[in-house]
């Protein structure tokens, strides 16, 4: 295996590459994101992108942030040729609603919120609890795998070049 | 923040190796021999260790306590002491005036003024505790997985030195070349275009 601290600066931008994806799934073919969950209800864009444009070699950042916030600036970025750095997200399965940060050279997980568990009130709660929390962790953890898992074997296949990259070019130049 | 928070940040690894059995036991010992110690090293500005997850600031891993169902949970702990720039500026500066004053000069050379710091900042490095830092981990053995509840960098740089140490296993960091390389069960070919795809990325 590479060295690797140059495996991850060399491969940051499959990272980038996987959430830019992972955006264009969302908005255009959201059913395809049911066979990585069979209780999904929904992943939407929650309330902040990050996007970076480092074409040119100079390196441009978009941060995009509000509740409400419209992601028309994002699409825009888009078209310039950035990717999305990091992206928060909204994840309903079942009963349960969770969201939480994803960036995108790490696919480190951050500001996730949990549905609620219940409280430790005596130490024998304890261990319920934890492997409650550890149970909802590996649900993010799974679905980032696992959306991971999918991007990179898409990425590496001949339809990413000769379909893919095109679908999404096309739907960031949408209105 | 930690696994009961209400808001969690999670640094995912894949553990690489085994350990002795029983597996338990190994950890156990393990832990015991590198915990942070009770009492600061003299003058050092950060201890390091592990500490357990039911109480971090008296590590205690007896009967087992790190075991949840399948899961190891413990944490490491990093007790450093932060000596503020304007406490070391105001007592370098008024250890500067005093010298001035008892050997009647108007000026010292660099040399002083660099030895002056240096006892100023050992002088208050052992007057101010160090702040305990608690990162909790999870830990699926059986799964090679390992979750570490913070991104720092400067945290996860820690973990990993202190995690080979400790149970001389590797601590690989998930990110998107380690999760396809060791997550994606890819093809011959699927490998070779990925490497093809970062030397061409990376202009060699």
């Amino acid at each position: 295996m590479l060295d690797i601290a140059i495996a991850y600066n060399r491969y940051k931008f499959l990272g980038n590459e996987f959430l830019t994806w992972l955006w264009f799934v969302i908005e255009t073919d959201p059913k395809q994101l049911h066979r990585h969950d069979a209780d999904l209800v929904s992943i939407t864009i929650g309330n902040r992108m990050v996007l970076e444009n480092t074409r040119n070699n100079a390196k441009e950042t978009i941060t995009i942030k509000g509740d409400n916030a419209g992601m028309e600036e994002g699409r825009l970025a888009l078209k310039k040729g950035a990717v999305v750095a990091e992206i928060h997200l909204s994840y309903k399965t079942g009963a349960q609603h969770f969201e939480f940060n994803l960036k995108g050279e790490s696919l480190n997980i951050s500001n996730l919120k949990l549905p609620e568990t219940g409280p430790v009130e005596t130490p024998e709660d304890l261990e319920g609890v934890v492997l409650e929390k550890i149970f909802l962790i590996e649900k993010i953890v799974g679905l980032v795998n696992r959306l991971f898992i999918h991007f990179i074997h898409l990425r590496l296949s001949n339809t990413w070049d000769h379909q893919t990259t095109s679908k999404i070019r096309k739907w960031a130049a949408s209105n | 923040m930690g696994l009961l928070s209400s808001r969690n940040s999670i640094t995912r690894y894949k553990v690489s190796g085994r350990l002795d059995e029983p597996v338990h036991e190994t950890v156990y010992r393990r832990l015991k021999q590198h915990t942070i110690p009770k009492i600061e090293t003299e003058g050092s500005e950060a201890t390091i260790g592990w500490t357990s997850f039911e109480n971090p600031y008296a590590p205690d891993f007896e009967g087992y306590s790190f075991v949840f169902g399948t899961y190891m949970v413990f944490a490491l702990r990093i007790d450093k002491k932060s000596i503020p720039p304007k406490l070391i500026q105001k007592h370098y500066s008024l250890n500067v005036s005093k010298r001035l004053t008892e050997t009647g000069r108007h000026y010292l050379s660099g040399n002083e003024k660099k030895a002056i710091k240096e006892a100023v900042i050992n002088t208050l490095a052992h007057r101010i505790p160090a702040v305990p830092n608690v990162y909790e981990l999870v830990w699926d053995y059986n799964t090679g997985s390992l979750w570490f509840f913070t991104n720092l960098k400067a945290m996860n740089e820690a973990l990993e030195t202190l995690f080979i140490k400790s149970f001389n296993l590797q601590l690989i960091r998930l990110f998107p070349y380690t999760s396809a390389d060791l997550l994606s069960e890819l093809s011959d070919n699927e490998r070779d275009f990925l490497r093809n795809l970062g030397k061409n990325r990376s202009g060699e």
